[in-house]
């Protein structure tokens, strides 16, 4: 099963929940926990791993070869997303830019513009008894998360079988990094807190989940802040409420801290229970 | 008045890390600033200002950014060279017919470039929506809705932030506040870009502090001044000396501290900024960092 731990809003508890939820989990089964946040990661904060690999991602961008080129324009025509530019007699190429449709390469008639790897980030593979964990982070300056959350998905399909449990950290918001990591889940958390910001943006992300047409339901962060809009809501338009983590200084300290929160606040534990048992019995449903 | 565009400044406040505050702190900031600061809400894919800033919506328009591959099955061969090209694996054949899958296409427009019986066609893709809102401070919002999906190029948060511009201009304003968007890809950079002065709301936890690093190594190349304030310093007071220690060593000005207050989820419930709802400590302390933010610029 493959679970993607989302909210529209940043932080509603994301990584909170994908860590505690992840290392409960693999207190009896095989866990794979990949964090694709690439902008801003940080599961990794909470998690006592040991690496077991580290791997440089590229991306394919051209690079003018000015000695064959004919100036004759047709790259800088074909781009889409101006990242190549003619600039009196010379070619400029943007990588940020570049998304690796590779236009500007096959079509330049003088072989001019060859696709050569860039540097986009790093992926770590690490490893703590049964839980797994992977980590792509984006570099400083890179602008596209998506082609790094793809060769993360593709890192962890290669790597791992496809009965082991999967749950991705997603990024926030309901935009394309979102739609990157959430389009091809079996079941979507998304987290949300009981206040009007939370209950605005989870509306987003329903939204969202519903167009992609992916089985989802939330988890209530803070419960017992703010007012019962969110509850409400989720009673009218019928989504389940997995659980309810409480609103807590106690949990806000440990997380600033890096630590697991489920072993020292028992209400966390029993709620991540809950979703546990949410989820399984969510599961056996579905193959029926 | 000659240079009048020149004296407008831009204050944009980021997080990095989501649920530091930013947002509410952005709107305390607008209503002090009152008449005389446009805001603009570039944070498109979360956009919650609207939420504490009573906008009208009394103009919007469709926002069209990047392009869709669209295939004319009457006229398509299956001769497959689209899908052959393609390097986002976006058309499939589906029921005998080379078929687009929307939520893989780039908009690159190759295919259409070299289909052999112009059977592709780029049509162009709205978005999402932008608006221009009176507000109850008294002056004017720009603030948009990203469409659920859409590509959040940050077209849409450029569109917002030059809309902004030219009202300030037109208005004779003097500033202009900017709620950023998270992460360090191109939604904050387009945020940035044009900045004056840059806060950076952070918290003391190790994530807060992570991405603050992260944040700022994108703002430094940008060489914007910054200034940082530590929210809920109180959680960690050791991580909270950390995050004081780099703001030192980094030459960003430490614009304040602010204790763990409820009256931050208090005041978003009840539609308000802080600094009108919170008669506590809260209000001194968020009306002094404008003053520093003001004096900083």
């Amino acid at each position: 099963m493959k679970i993607a731990i989302a909210s529209g809003k940043g932080g509603t508890g994301k990584t909170t929940l994908s860590v505690n939820l992840s290392a409960y989990l693999a207190e009896k089964e095989e866990v794979v926990l990949s964090d694709l946040d690439v902008e801003e990661p940080n599961s990794g904060l909470f998690i006592n791993a040991r690496v077991l690999h580290e791997e440089d991602k590229y991306k394919m961008v051209p690079e003018w070869k000015e000695d064959q080129c004919t100036l004759c324009g047709i790259c800088q025509e074909v781009c889409n997303f101006h990242a190549v530019i003619q600039l009196g007699d010379m070619i400029m190429v943007f990588p940020e830019l570049c998304h690796g449709c590779y236009a500007c390469s096959e079509l330049c008639p003088a072989d001019t513009l060859p696709m050569v790897p860039k540097k986009m980030g790093v992926l770590r593979h690490l490893r703590n008894d049964k839980l797994s964990f992977i980590e792509s982070r984006l570099d400083i300056g890179e602008e596209q998360a998506v082609p790094l959350i793809k060769q993360s998905h593709e890192y962890v399909d290669e790597h791992f079988q496809d009965d082991i449990l999967r749950i991705y950290d997603s990024p926030p918001g309901t935009s394309c990094p979102v739609i990157e990591v959430t389009r091809d889940v079996d079941f979507v958390i998304l987290v949300t807190e009981p206040t009007p910001f939370g209950l605005h943006d989870l509306k987003l992300a329903v939204e969202t989940m519903k167009e992609l047409k992916i089985a989802f339901g939330v988890v209530l962060n803070r419960h017992g802040i703010g007012n019962d809009g969110v509850l409400r809501y989720c009673e009218d338009e019928d989504i389940p409420v997995l659980a309810k983590i409480p609103n807590d200084r106690k949990i806000a300290e440990l997380y600033s801290e890096g630590k697991l929160i489920y072993n020292e606040v028992p209400e966390v534990k029993r709620e991540l229970d809950k979703i546990v048992v949410y989820l399984k019995t969510w599961q056996e449903g579905a193959q029926q | 008045m000659a240079g009048r565009s020149a004296a407008m400044k831009e204050i944009v406040i980021i997080s990095g890390k989501g649920g530091t505050g930013k947002t509410s702190l952005t709107a305390s900031f607008a209503y002090l600033g009152g008449a005389d600061i446009i805001v603009a809400d570039c944070d498109v894919d979360a956009a919650d200002m609207h939420l504490l800033m009573q906008p009208d919506f009394a103009r919007g328009e469709d926002f069209y950014s990047g392009e869709l591959a669209k295939i004319h099955p009457e006229k398509c061969t299956q001769c497959g060279k689209c899908a052959e090209i393609c390097r986002f694996d976006a058309i499939s054949v589906i029921d005998g017919m080379h078929t687009v899958d929307p939520l893989s296409c780039e908009g690159c427009g190759y295919c259409a470039r070299i289909c052999p019986t112009d059977t592709i066609e780029n049509v162009s893709l709205n978005v999402g929506k932008w608006y221009i809102s009176s507000i109850k401070t008294g002056s004017l919002m720009v603030h948009a809705r990203l469409g659920i999906g859409a590509d959040n190029s940050g077209k849409l948060v450029a569109k917002v932030k030059n809309e902004a511009k030219l009202l300030a201009e037109d208005k004779n304003k003097e500033y202009i506040i900017v709620d950023g968007s998270p992460g360090i890809g191109c939604p904050v950079v387009s945020s940035l870009s044009g900045a004056n002065f840059v806060v950076l709301v952070t918290e003391p936890s190790l994530s807060g502090l992570h991405d603050l690093k992260r944040v700022y190594e994108l703002i430094h190349k940008f060489n914007i001044k910054a200034g940082c304030i530590i929210n809920k310093f109180d959680i960690n007071e050791s991580i909270t000396h950390e995050i004081e220690q780099f703001l030192n060593d980094e030459n960003i000005v430490h614009i304040a501290n602010l204790p763990y207050d409820e009256d931050f989820t208090e005041a978003m419930t009840n539609g308000k900024t802080i600094v009108e709802f919170s008669d506590g400590p809260l209000r001194e302390l968020i009306t002094d960092s404008w003053k520093t933010i003001l004096t900083n610029i």
